[in-house]
């Protein structure tokens, strides 16, 4: 505790570890914001082409099955070192919770109401916008958020292949078997993911439609 | 106006939901379409505004071929209801009713008039519901408000599926009768798809029975009820209905059968004492085999002070037969203005009497759908 406290009064690791904080965040965000545009649209397009579905949930679960490091490992020969392979993997690692999300909330929405704005005159593209997606909201949020945590956590394994973040931090502790270090890198990034789960699920009870809010 | 020619539906597996199915819909008219579940009804429904699409004959709404129109445009000019409500949870009730006005194109302000101007039709008051979400209101509450969005595009044509039957029966009661009368007043042509014949009797002009895809009859609710085509429409009406209407019923049914009669040998006094005793203001004279002789009334006595019955009775007496409609007996009653009709069998014997009571007895009956009359 002492050790990690004379760590965090150097300026430079304070430096050290706001710059590897911002790459961390970075990194995830923009690894979670691609996933959503890819799974969102993808989990769409499945409900509108069922017989795809069980193959391409069943390919992307498997993604989520490989071992992280062994999947970053992979990227390497095709991506090289440094921030693409980290995106790259943490990408594909963000897409499953999103698009099974998505996919099911949709699914879900009331066969009833769907009949009912079919019969009263919207089109397939309308019916998306005004019925589907913001009746299948709050369950792609709680994909989103899933993913977003997760995403934080795994984050940190990009330092090994030369992706920054606050993994730099810890691996700089074990380098140099230093207790403090791993501290300094690691408990940011646990509060990092509570903090981005708690924002949103506020953004979340914002935009959730007022007559579906409990 | 909508024009059935030859129209069917197979189903892929080929199941055949609609028979060659051939009828018209006439402008203002209230159709229902009733039948046992996979009778079709629902089916040949859909396919009015193409939710399902024939597989053959044609279908026209207004003289217009629906297959050669849009879908979408069509379904946009006739109004839908649904049983399950389908009022869409996220938006507000305005925005539910003004959602067919609005997907063509009308501007804000006439959505926001035609809002205003559909609640109080149903007896909801605008501004304190205009900005509600349908799961603040109750079910009776969101079906008139399913109700208004379907009118709010002023479409000439309306389908109805099942609308009331998931709501508890006093509500579903009242909802039928704005209904009517929302009918009544506008004109719509209805097309209304139900498997409740007490609804079909009271909301339809026309009843369509549906049976294996087929309009197995078409006939109004009256002559339904009179004339079922066959055994199987008499059971689906059901027995009770049948009888339970006044102008279905026969004399027999509702006559009082404890008739006060009296002896033709029988002193005029006695005769006084009786009506007295039994409190009536005349009795039948009948002979021992209780065949009527005549009649014989409280102010005939009073002229005649003495004598027998026999000498003042009056033997011109208009009677009944067990088996005549209780509704003609009532109506002579009622236009004769007299107190009773006798029932007599073929061979003159009395069997019972029909008096006003019988009448509120039957009418009763047909109201409370009890039995009780002696």
């Amino acid at each position: 505790m002492e050790a990690l406290l004379r760590l965090l009064s150097q300026p430079r690791v304070q430096q050290d570890l706001l710059v590897q904080m911002g790459r961390h965040l970075t990194l995830a965000g923009s690894a979670v914001l691609l996933a959503i545009l890819v799974a969102v649209p993808l989990g769409v397009f499945l409900t509108r082409a069922p017989r795809f579905a069980q193959p391409v949930m069943t390919v992307v679960g498997l993604l989520q099955t490989l071992p992280s490091v062994a999947l970053l490992a992979f990227m390497i020969p095709v991506l090289g070192i440094g921030w693409q392979p980290s995106l790259a993997a943490l990408l594909l690692y963000a897409l499953l919770p999103i698009l099974r999300n998505t996919y099911t909330g949709i699914t879900g929405v009331d066969q009833a109401l769907l009949e009912a704005g079919r019969g009263m005159g919207m089109t397939p593209r309308q019916l998306l916008w005004q019925v589907e997606l913001p009746m299948a909201f709050r369950v792609i949020m709680s994909g989103i958020r899933v993913s977003t945590v997760l995403i934080i956590g795994w984050t940190t394994l990009a330092a090994f292949v030369g992706g920054g973040g606050l993994g730099e931090v810890i691996l700089t502790g074990f380098a140099m078997v230093s207790p403090a270090h791993i501290l300094a890198g690691g408990v940011p990034v646990t509060l990092l993911a509570l903090l981005a789960d708690w924002g949103l699920g506020r953004l979340e009870r914002r935009l959730t439609p007022r007559g579906l809010r409990v | 106006m909508v024009i059935f020619d030859n129209v069917s539906k197979v189903y892929p597996g080929g199941q055949k939901a609609v028979d060659s199915l051939s009828l018209t819909i006439n402008p203002g008219e209230f159709v229902c379409f009733i039948g046992p579940s996979g009778c079709g009804k629902t089916t040949t429904m859909k396919m009015i505004n193409r939710l399902h699409e024939p597989t053959s004959g044609t279908l026209t709404v207004d003289g217009k071929d629906i297959m050669a129109m849009d879908p979408v445009e069509l379904r946009r000019s006739i109004g839908y209801v649904i049983q399950q409500v389908g009022l869409f949870p996220h938006m507000t009730i305005a925005q539910n009713v003004e959602l067919v006005p609005k997907l063509l194109g009308w501007p804000a302000e006439k959505c926001r008039q035609r809002v205003d101007e559909l609640l109080p039709l149903v007896g909801l008051d605008s501004a304190q519901y205009r900005d509600r979400f349908p799961r603040e209101l109750s079910g009776g509450q969101q079906q008139r408000i399913g109700v208004i969005r379907a009118l709010a595009a002023e479409p000439d044509l309306i389908l109805m599926d099942e609308p009331f039957g998931a709501l508890d029966p006093i509500t579903r009661e009242a909802l039928q009768d704005e209904l009517k009368k929302l009918q009544a007043k506008l004109k719509k042509t209805i097309i209304f798809v139900t498997h409740d014949m007490d609804e079909a009797l009271k909301l339809a002009d026309r009843i369509v029975v549906m049976k294996a895809g087929r309009a197995h009859q078409v006939a109004t609710p009256e002559e339904l009820l009179r004339h079922p085509k066959d055994e199987w429409v008499a059971q689906f009406i059901g027995r009770d209905r049948l009888t339970d209407r006044p102008e279905l019923l026969t004399v027999q049914e509702v006559m009082i059968r404890k008739v006060v009669t009296v002896d033709p040998d029988h002193g005029l006094a006695e005769a006084v004492a009786t009506m007295r005793q039994r409190r009536v203001n005349s009795l039948l004279v009948t002979d021992p085999d209780d065949r009527l002789l005549g009649l014989i009334t409280a102010s005939e006595i009073d002229l005649a002070r003495k004598g027998r019955v026999a000498d003042v009775m009056r033997t011109e007496v208009a009677t009944l037969t067990p088996d005549e409609s209780a509704q003609v007996a009532f109506e002579r009653i009622l236009l004769e203005h007299l107190d009773f009709l006798p029932v007599v069998e073929a061979d003159r014997k009395v069997v019972g009497l029909i008096t006003r009571t019988s009448l509120a007895d039957a009418l009763s009956r047909a109201i409370w759908k009890d039995g009780g009359v002696a």
